[in-house]
């Protein structure tokens, strides 16, 4: 009996030393190789147009649309990672263009007060979501669907066409910037990246937000205050998207209704997030894969506005990659213990243990 | 053997005191009384088995102890201090840690990360971030202390395997200091070899003076490791007694109420195996490599070995789960074209899974949708016929529920396996493929799934099982086939002993040869 169990030990071992790399590149490696190839590509197409991609004034705008999504989609990440989902951050933007540019009435001396007036409102808009999601368990999908039907109906009402303008030194956010090439609004959003990317991975809110969206049972269990961390991520979704209608203000000049929903933020942030690698689900994903969806977007958005393509066809491109995109993650996920046999099929097929969970 | 073991914030209290004291406990649910009256200590370096049937009541005394439910009536005292427990994070920082069946933890998550869940250590202070630096440590040295060594802190917890999750809970049970921990059917989802290493370590928990109370269906676990014994029997304390003062047969008695004289059913005196029912040719793909075997009409083949040797694997890939590079399968002289769940079920190929919550039945379901699944999908027009003929089904396999559209999550796991086979008997399956039969259910609904496979082979039907529990192996099957590394390792005639068929599973034969 002892030689069987000395056997055992030995084995375990050896099982224990197989190395343990993660099925080869992560998700977030992944999407910014494609975001190279895609780089790559548009520099060709934007030639053959007989353009330079890498000119300062066509990366000054890739940046700069790149800038208000990505703010938005750092909040959506935070949602969707939290286990929830904000379908109102289109009308949350239009409002608070609204209350911004009102509030500003072409004077630099109001521009703290608007800003900070923007800024409580979205956040309060954020905590009621927060509350109803987390306190009164209705889905994120459900409840930002509910908020965002009222403001865009109190929209609808109050407001015919731009209302408001920006002050003019607050217009100027809009053209300062590094050499021309990287604008501050692009600053801004990758600034708040950071931001978030250190407050999930150093703070306890962020190991919880993964573990509520994770499995909430589980994390109620280990004694997380499972209401916090989605009320604050709605909190902080809503508040970037405050941040983003800013900047929308800095660069139109004027607060519109329908701003949010013309830019369809709701889904295009969630497609960015979800291409970036997130789980829809929650309780995986980051922020800085994230931005690689969203630049992924952008570098997309530009070489068609270059080349001229019909809008339709630019959706048709679009809905593409976001559904490529999550084919591969999901086939990735399946295939994760490497066959012990030959070439034979290695693909694993669906319904096994793996998905189960 | 000889490392440290780490002191700091250890247990003190001296082997063989009392830690915890449990007296009178009762619990209600809806009126209806599932713990009445239970008296039980736990006593410092001391494994305490509970034992009792499904629906004893085991689950929730231990809920009960870990503060999942409070009490209607009784006490708890812990170290003489009378305690009451609000939340399972107040049983842990009082000391009482438990490690549930279902495992409590995130699979996306590191395993450190799982492990300080809700108690991240932090730099500088409240306000400070987290510690992933001291979180690591921390881990590394938890692990050292329970001897394990192969686990780093940064995988995620999705990696691993189910033995190496258990040894995660468990080390988050030590975590929080722990002076008694409970451990829920430890060895439900381990292999033999797995186990081992889940002996080993509750050794060391039990040299620290860590009171354990240890619930398991496999008897020889608790005669292994148990020092006391506490019987339950429909929320009744039977009996508390030294296990050296208690037989297995003596023990199953008290457990049933009835003596079970012969564990596993004797093989019908008229049991005569007829033609090649199920035939594996040469079978291999990405798991499994050149499969040859044989099951007769009314043959029970016995499919042993440890843990990912590919058992699980083999009959996924007979059933059409997992595609077929090489090889052939016959049915009854047909060579069948698998490549879906659909045509095995057309051939008549029955699978119950290993996992029966996650891929046997849907459990927010009634329990004659579930039983009707499979005809359904695959034979509408026989519906009619299954439905008139399943209550007598149900009740042939004494499936005890309050009525066939109760949901089957609300039934033990006995009856839900009950109804799992119910699903697969209204096809009439000329081959049973069965994965771990018996896992997680009470004493009498494994006796009544021995007595079906019994049944089933008397009519002619081939049955292949695989199984982690020797003894249900060696008794129930007419032959055993080994496996080994997704290879047929060898075969062995039917009562051959638990040693030889180890032997042959871990490989340690050939050694013993050569020595």
């Amino acid at each position: 009996m002892s030689a069987v169990t000395s056997q055992d030990t030995g084995r375990a071992g050896a099982a224990a030393a197989r190395p343990r790399t993660r099925a080869g590149l992560s998700s977030t490696a992944l999407i910014y190789l494609v975001l190279v190839a895609v780089v790559a590509v548009s520099a060709v197409l934007t030639g053959i147009e007989g353009r330079n991609f890498f000119s300062q004034g066509n990366i000054w705008g890739v940046l700069t649309a790149m800038s208000v999504l990505g703010l938005i989609a750092i909040g959506q990440t935070l949602v969707i990672l939290a286990g929830s989902l904000d379908l109102s951050v289109p009308y949350v933007v239009s409002l608070a263009t609204l209350v911004a540019a009102g509030g500003m009435k072409g004077l630099d001396g109001n521009v703290p007060a608007a800003v900070f007036n923007t800024l409580l409102l979205t956040a309060a808009i954020g905590l009621v979501m927060g509350l109803l999601v987390a306190l009164l368990d209705v889905h994120g999908f459900i409840a930002s669907l509910g908020i965002g039907l009222v403001i865009s109906g109190y929209l609808a009402t109050n407001y015919q066409g731009s209302h408001g303008a920006a002050a003019p030194d607050f217009r100027l956010l809009s053209r300062t910037g590094i050499a021309s090439m990287i604008p501050a609004s692009f600053m801004v959003m990758l600034l708040c990246a950071v931001l978030v990317t250190l407050l999930l991975r150093y703070t306890r809110l962020g190991h919880h937000l993964y573990a509520v969206g994770g499995n909430r049972a589980v994390a109620r269990m280990s004694g997380v205050r499972t209401a916090t961390p989605v009320i604050a991520a709605h909190v902080l979704c809503s508040l970037l998207a405050g941040l983003a209608a800013l900047l929308l203000v800095s660069r139109t000049g004027v607060g519109l209704p329908t701003i949010g929903s013309q830019g369809r933020y709701d889904l295009l942030s969630i497609a960015a997030v979800v291409l970036g690698g997130t789980l829809l689900a929650g309780g995986k994903g980051s922020v800085v894969g994230t931005i690689g969806g969203v630049a992924i977007f952008a570098v997309l958005d530009n070489v068609m506005g270059v080349m001229q393509v019909n809008p339709f066809l630019k959706d048709f491109v679009r809905g593409l990659a976001i559904v490529l995109a999550v084919a591969v993650y999901a086939r990735r996920s399946v295939v994760r213990r490497p066959p012990r046999f030959g070439p034979g099929t290695a693909a694993a097929p669906a319904g096994t243990a793996q998905e189960a969970r | 053997m000889n490392d440290a073991l780490p002191t700091a914030g250890g247990p003190a209290s001296e082997p063989g005191t009392v830690v915890l004291r449990g007296t009178g406990l009762t619990k209600r649910f809806f009126g209806n009384t599932v713990l009445e009256g239970v008296d039980l200590e736990l006593r410092a370096g001391q494994v305490h088995g509970l034992v009792g049937e499904n629906g004893a009541g085991k689950s929730t005394l231990m809920k009960m102890l870990a503060g999942v439910h409070t009490p209607d009536g009784g006490t708890i005292d812990l170290d003489g201090q009378e305690v009451s427990f609000g939340h399972p994070v107040q049983a842990q920082q009082a000391g009482v840690s438990t490690v549930f069946q279902e495992f409590n933890l995130l699979l996306e998550r590191t395993i450190a990360e799982n492990i300080w869940l809700g108690r991240e250590p932090r730099r500088f202070g409240r306000a400070g971030p987290v510690d992933t630096a001291k979180m690591r440590r921390d881990t590394e040295e938890l692990f050292a202390g329970l001897g394990v060594h192969e686990l780093r802190p940064g995988t995620l917890v999705r990696n691993l395997s189910v033995a190496e999750q258990q040894i995660v809970e468990i080390a988050k049970a030590v975590s929080f200091d722990a002076r008694v921990i409970q451990m829920d059917e430890p060895t439900a989802a381990l292999a033999d070899h797995e186990v081992e290493l889940l002996y080993s370590i509750i050794e060391r928990l039990t040299a620290r003076g860590v009171a354990i109370l240890y619930v398991s269906h496999r008897l020889k676990e608790i005669f292994d490791l148990c020092r006391t014994i506490t019987i339950l029997k429909d929320g009744q304390h039977v009996t508390t007694r030294p296990a050296s003062e208690l037989t297995e047969a003596e023990l199953v008695r008290l457990m049933v109420g009835r003596p079970l004289t012969t564990f596993f059913p004797d093989k019908p005196a008229d049991a005569e195996v007829g033609e090649v029912r199920l035939e594996l040719r040469d079978v291999g793909n990405g798991y499994v490599d050149g499969v040859s075997l044989q099951v007769r009409a009314g043959e029970i083949v016995g499919l042993a070995g440890l843990q990912g040797s590919g058992r699980t694997e083999l009959l996924e890939t007979v059933f059409g789960v997992r595609p077929l590079a090489r090889g052939s399968v016959v049915v009854d002289g047909q060579e069948l074209k698998v490549r879906s769940p659909r045509e095995g079920v057309r051939a008549r190929l029955a699978f119950i899974t290993e996992d029966r919550k996650a891929k046997g039945l849907a459990l927010n379901q009634s329990i004659i949708d579930n039983a009707l699944g499979v005809v359904r999908a695959v034979f509408p027009g026989r519906t009619g016929s299954a439905r008139r003929e399943m209550p007598g089904v149900l009740s042939n396999l004494e499936v005890s529920a309050q009525s066939l559209s109760q949901e089957v999550q609300f039934l033990s796991g006995g009856n839900q396996q009950k109804v799992v086979l119910a699903r697969w008997l209204s096809i009439d399956p000329l081959v049973l493929l069965m994965d771990e039969p018996t896992r997680g259910i009470d004493v009498g609904a494994k006796h009544r799934v021995y007595e079906l496979m019994r049944e089933l082979t008397r009519q002619g039907v081939a049955v292949l099982m695989v199984s982690s529990e020797l003894p249900e192996v060696i008794g129930m099957s007419d032959r055993i086939v080994v496996m080994r590394d997704g290879r047929i390792a060898g075969e062995l005639p039917a009562g051959s002993s638990e040693e030889t068929v180890l032997a042959l599973a871990t490989g340690a034969v050939a050694d013993e040869d050569v020595a």
